[in-house]
């Protein structure tokens, strides 16, 4: 390396690192497709997403990591994915009420325009399910118009985009079994007991 | 193909086109360039047909933003005002003098010099980001580095 290269390196670092806001401007400009932040809750970090319409995700960030969220995301939505915590203010606050007692039904719209067919029937059938109510895998099959698609239903459940607001803990197996959960089993059991359906 | 979400590109590259733009079109512009950039970015890159190279389109972009506001800069300018309107003291422009010199080089040695002595760019990047050949863009930093080396002598 010759000696301008040098001085232009070490001039280099003096540059400032500091950069200008930028998210202001391109939500003013409807230029985030999808607006992501982290809220944290009693079950951990979680990420959440919206876009202009409503919210499209929630995830345990212990579960699944943030980057693997983002990128799908980016495939499934749009590559325009931005940290942008102000549209998700209404969602933490909500969330935040919720856990702490205060909050029973999610009033944030919702964007269902990414789910597709019986997924979207049976988590819009599992949103109408009650704080401190139960279903059953066969119950939210038949409330989303086909009674015999169970096993269906559960994939649709375990695929469910957005936990605790779209309320899959509340969906048990018949019997009375808690069934499965993404984001792990302690998480449905600390669900339940939030709202009294489980003692 | 997919293409990452847009802020592993802005955490990965926001400071680097900033300091390219300080250092470019000076600290008192570079603040709207570099909103520039990334909005034009942003409303572009949905459109992207591939996600290779993101970093040389980046920089083109900033490039084009850099190329505007010297020639809005040329615009404004009034020929008696032979004194420098940025202040030689401001402290977000470390070295005026060399950063001056960088900024008088012509677009793409300027380009050149930068990306490839400040950051490092390999040549086949550099080039993708010239839109010209390696040995052009060899070109480029040899002759943008030779250039201000007499004139700092």
């Amino acid at each position: 390396m010759n000696d301008i290269e040098m001085t232009l390196k070490n001039a280099a670092l003096d540059l400032p690192t500091d950069t200008p806001e930028l998210t202001g401007r391109a939500e003013a400009e409807g230029l985030i497709d999808v607006a992501y932040t982290s809220v944290d809750s009693p079950l951990g970090p979680l990420v959440v997403a919206a876009t202009p319409k409503g919210l499209v995700r929630v995830s345990y960030t212990e579960f699944r990591g943030e980057g693997e969220v983002l990128e799908d995301l980016a495939r499934r939505v749009s590559p325009r994915v931005l940290e942008a915590p102000a549209r998700l203010d209404p969602v933490r606050r909500e969330l935040d009420e919720y856990f702490k007692g205060r909050r029973q039904d999610f009033d944030v719209p919702i964007d269902w325009s990414y789910l597709a067919g019986f997924t979207r029937e049976v988590l819009r059938a599992t949103a109408h399910i009650g704080f401190g109510e139960v279903s059953s895998y066969a119950g939210v099959a038949a409330a989303a118009g086909s009674p015999r698609a169970v096993r269906a239903a559960g994939n649709a459940l375990g695929s469910n985009p957005m936990p605790v607001v779209v309320p899959c803990h509340r969906v048990l197996r018949s019997g009375g079994k808690l069934g499965g959960y993404t984001g792990g089993l302690e998480r449905k059991e600390f669900l339940l007991r939030l709202e009294g359906a489980l003692l | 193909m997919t293409l990452p979400p847009f802020q592993a590109l802005l955490d990965e590259h926001r400071a680097d086109i900033y300091r390219f733009l300080v250092a470019t079109v000076g600290p008192s512009e570079a603040d709207d360039c570099f909103q520039e950039t990334w909005m034009s970015a942003l409303r572009a890159y949905p459109n992207l047909r591939r996600g290779d190279n993101l970093r040389a389109w980046l920089f083109r972009i900033a490039q084009n933003k850099s190329i505007d506001a010297h020639r809005a800069r040329g615009r404004r300018a009034v020929p008696v005002a032979a004194v420098p309107e940025r202040s030689t003291s401001s402290p977000a422009d470390a070295d005026p003098e060399l950063w001056e010199r960088v900024r008088d080089l012509p677009t793409k040695q300027r380009m050149a010099v930068f990306c490839r002595s400040v950051l490092g760019m390999p040549y086949d990047e550099l080039a993708v980001l010239l839109e010209s050949s390696e040995d052009a863009a060899r070109r480029n930093v040899h002759e943008g580095l030779q250039r201000l080396k007499e004139e700092l002598s």
